[in-house]
């Protein structure tokens, strides 16, 4: 195995790492609150398309993530509706945003562009593009700081606000009134509902929040990875997150690293096809259904426990 | 009860009336990607079109979704009385098999796959031809002497591609390296931009400089990134020159048009033939494209050094090998 590719699997590691990173918290804050949220994948995939439609019409990718964020909430608030107000099954209206984005991200892209269902492709001033960190350059012939600055170095300011809201979901979450009760609504509502506070509201802010999460990274997949839409462009990555959200047991920290670590089989799936192991071809099938079998075996409880928020997934209806 | 027949006769006149309206009207089902697709499908969709601005006769067409909606929408067109009806793309034989068997008295054709029945024409292409021709430019065109390939799903077809290329490459450059990634192992594989992307980048970073994508959708990404990152890259399918002008080195063409423009053409002149019909370089079935986006790419003597391997494969003279014929490839 060549160990000089190394600092560039990690760079592309992180790369791929950002949509799951970000639809991982995402689904965090909504389950804590007691809202399975299986639509992640389809908020992505409506918040690409809309994020590169707008950028593509102003030719500004900043506009492009406006859209994508407002897209993006629109469904988290069509989820919401159905799962608070309306007590539905939660994974059903999450299937249903699932279903409804792939369907109508392809209709309208048809409808406007006439390229079948993809975008026009962004010129560089309208993408996110990467950032080179002042003094990377300098350091690139430098050895371990030159491997450590290719991997840190040259990622969009996405990448960077990303890695950022990972210690701010934790702290959130662990040490801010809002952060207590939302949690607190996930494993107990009757008790929330009892100290006077509004349950619905309380989950209607973590539905707000996953829905801003999914629109930042739709935007990301769209119009900084790639320069355009294209149908179907999440690939599972929606589900890639929330098996990363089982894997950390519901937790901000460990998120980031379980997303990191199947970032990781990814990147090394993509760089290390028909690579040799001791002298056996490692089946990239194999490498790519890494993430999923630790999941099953996870889940098996053969490396802990996952213990969900008590309240997941359950409407809340106030006792007579 | 004389209602419910009375309604049935009419029914059943109202369907033979459309039967007979849809007589001798071609119909094409595109597969998953869609006709826009600015490749496989886009071809054949602007195949259709010309014969329908050459006959004025209109053509029945269906975009599929999902794996399921194959056998319905070809036995939706057989129900019709559609003929023939074109299915695009080898993921379609099953259904085309099933419901080909079912109305003997129409005509089929099958793209990309054969399909051994006497009403079927199994088009298939000499991809390898015109993958070595391409390579053979890749090969010349790279400075660092390592060049990629990025397949869409893994299958023998798109090993194909790949195997073509290689003996190419290493055809003018018997040293040069090659490096070849697919995207993945299901459909997924042709819609992953950002995949396709990550997988350039990792063949650039071990000094690829041209790059061959055989990936449908996520193509794009693969241009995309060659593109961002300086590297060329090797468009598949339909002319993709034009999608980064200067720096798509060429593109890959598979005449799949052509081959739905002659199926439609022979079912309304009453000349289709079943069977197999294989379009190498010497049936103009594959080639490579030249235009005003990547001429100044394609050097005098890279153009020459192509042709001349073109005329060579079409008299025997260079032998490419079928990566389908025995699931291997001579060369790395």
């Amino acid at each position: 195995m060549d160990f000089s590719l190394l600092p560039e699997i990690l760079a592309s590691t992180i790369r791929l790492s950002v949509p799951l990173v970000l639809a991982c918290l995402a689904g965090l804050w909504s389950e804590r609150s007691g809202i399975v949220d299986i639509g992640l994948e389809g908020k992505m995939l409506a918040a690409a398309f809309a994020a590169a439609a707008a950028a593509a019409h102003f030719q500004s990718a900043w506009i492009g993530m406006v859209f994508a964020i407002l897209v993006s909430l629109g469904l988290a608030l069509v989820h919401g509706y159905a799962s608070i107000n309306q007590r539905g099954n939660q994974v059903v209206s999450g299937v249903a945003i699932n279903m409804m984005a792939a369907g109508l991200a392809v209709v309208l892209g048809n409808t406007w562009f006439k390229e079948g269902g993809r975008t026009p492709a962004l010129p560089g001033s309208a993408r996110f593009l990467p950032i080179d960190l002042p003094g990377s350059a300098v350091l690139a012939d430098v050895p371990l700081l030159g491997a450590i600055a290719t991997i840190i170095s040259g990622h969009s300011i996405i990448t960077y606000v990303t890695i950022l809201l990972v210690p701010l979901t934790a702290w959130a979450l662990a040490k801010t009134r809002f952060g207590l009760r939302l949690r607190a609504v996930g494993e107990n509502p009757h008790a929330v509902d009892t100290a006077g506070i509004s349950v619905a509201l309380l989950r209607y802010k973590a539905v707000i929040i996953a829905g801003i999460l999914c629109g930042v990274a739709g935007a990301f997949l769209s119009t900084s990875l790639s320069a355009s839409f294209v149908r179907d462009m999440t690939a599972g990555r929606g589900f890639m997150a929330l098996a990363a959200l089982i894997f950390a047991g519901w937790r901000a920290w460990p998120a980031l690293f379980a997303c990191l670590l199947f970032g990781f089989l990814q990147a090394s799936g993509n760089y290390l096809q028909g690579v040799h192991l001791g002298g056996v071809e490692v089946p990239v099938q194999f490498i790519n259904m890494l993430p999923y079998l630790l999941t099953v075996i996870l889940l098996a409880g053969f490396i802990g426990k996952s213990i969900p928020p008590k309240a997941s997934g359950i409407p809340y209806t106030k006792d007579r | 009860m004389i209602k419910k027949l009375l309604a049935t006769a009419a029914l059943t006149a109202i369907m033979a009336v459309s039967a007979f309206a849809a007589d001798d009207k071609p119909a094409i089902v595109f597969d998953i990607g869609g006709k826009f697709d600015k490749s496989f499908n886009e071809s054949m969709f602007n195949g259709s079109e010309k014969f329908k601005a050459e006959s004025g006769v209109a053509y029945g067409e269906f975009e599929i979704a999902n794996e399921a909606q194959r056998e319905q929408a070809i036995r939706n067109f057989a129900d019709q009385g559609y003929s023939p009806i074109i299915a695009a793309g080898f993921a379609q034989a099953a259904a085309v098999e099933k419901v080909a068997k079912e109305y003997p008295d129409l005509k089929f054709a099958i793209v990309d796959m054969v399909v051994d029945l006497p009403n079927v024409q199994s088009i298939v292409f000499k991809e390898q031809e015109g993958s070595y021709l391409v390579g053979m430019l890749a090969g010349m065109a790279s400075k660092s002497g390592t060049v990629g390939f990025v397949g869409g799903m893994d299958i023998p077809l798109i090993r194909r591609f790949g195997c073509g290329y290689a003996q190419g490459v290493k055809a003018v450059k018997a040293d040069a390296k090659v490096i070849q990634n697919m995207t993945g192992d299901t459909g997924a594989a042709w819609n992953d931009p950002v995949k396709g992307g990550e997988i350039t980048k990792g063949q650039m970073s071990q000094g690829a400089d041209v790059v061959f994508a055989a990936a449908g959708g996520t193509g794009l990404g693969v241009l995309q990134a060659a593109a961002d990152g300086g590297a060329l890259s090797i468009g598949v399918d339909a002319n993709q020159n034009h999608l980064h002008p200067g720096k798509v080195l060429t593109s890959m063409l598979k005449r799949v048009d052509v081959a739905v423009y002659n199926v439609m053409k022979s079912g309304k002149d009453g000349a289709f033939k079943p069977g197999i019909q294989a379009l190498g370089l010497a049936e103009d079935g594959v080639g490579y494209a030249v235009d005003d986006n990547n001429k100044a790419l394609i050097t005098a003597e890279m153009a020459a050094a192509a042709e001349k391997a073109k005329t060579d494969i079409i008299s025997g003279a260079i032998k490419v090998h079928d990566y389908m014929e025995d699931n291997k490839c001579p060369v790395e």
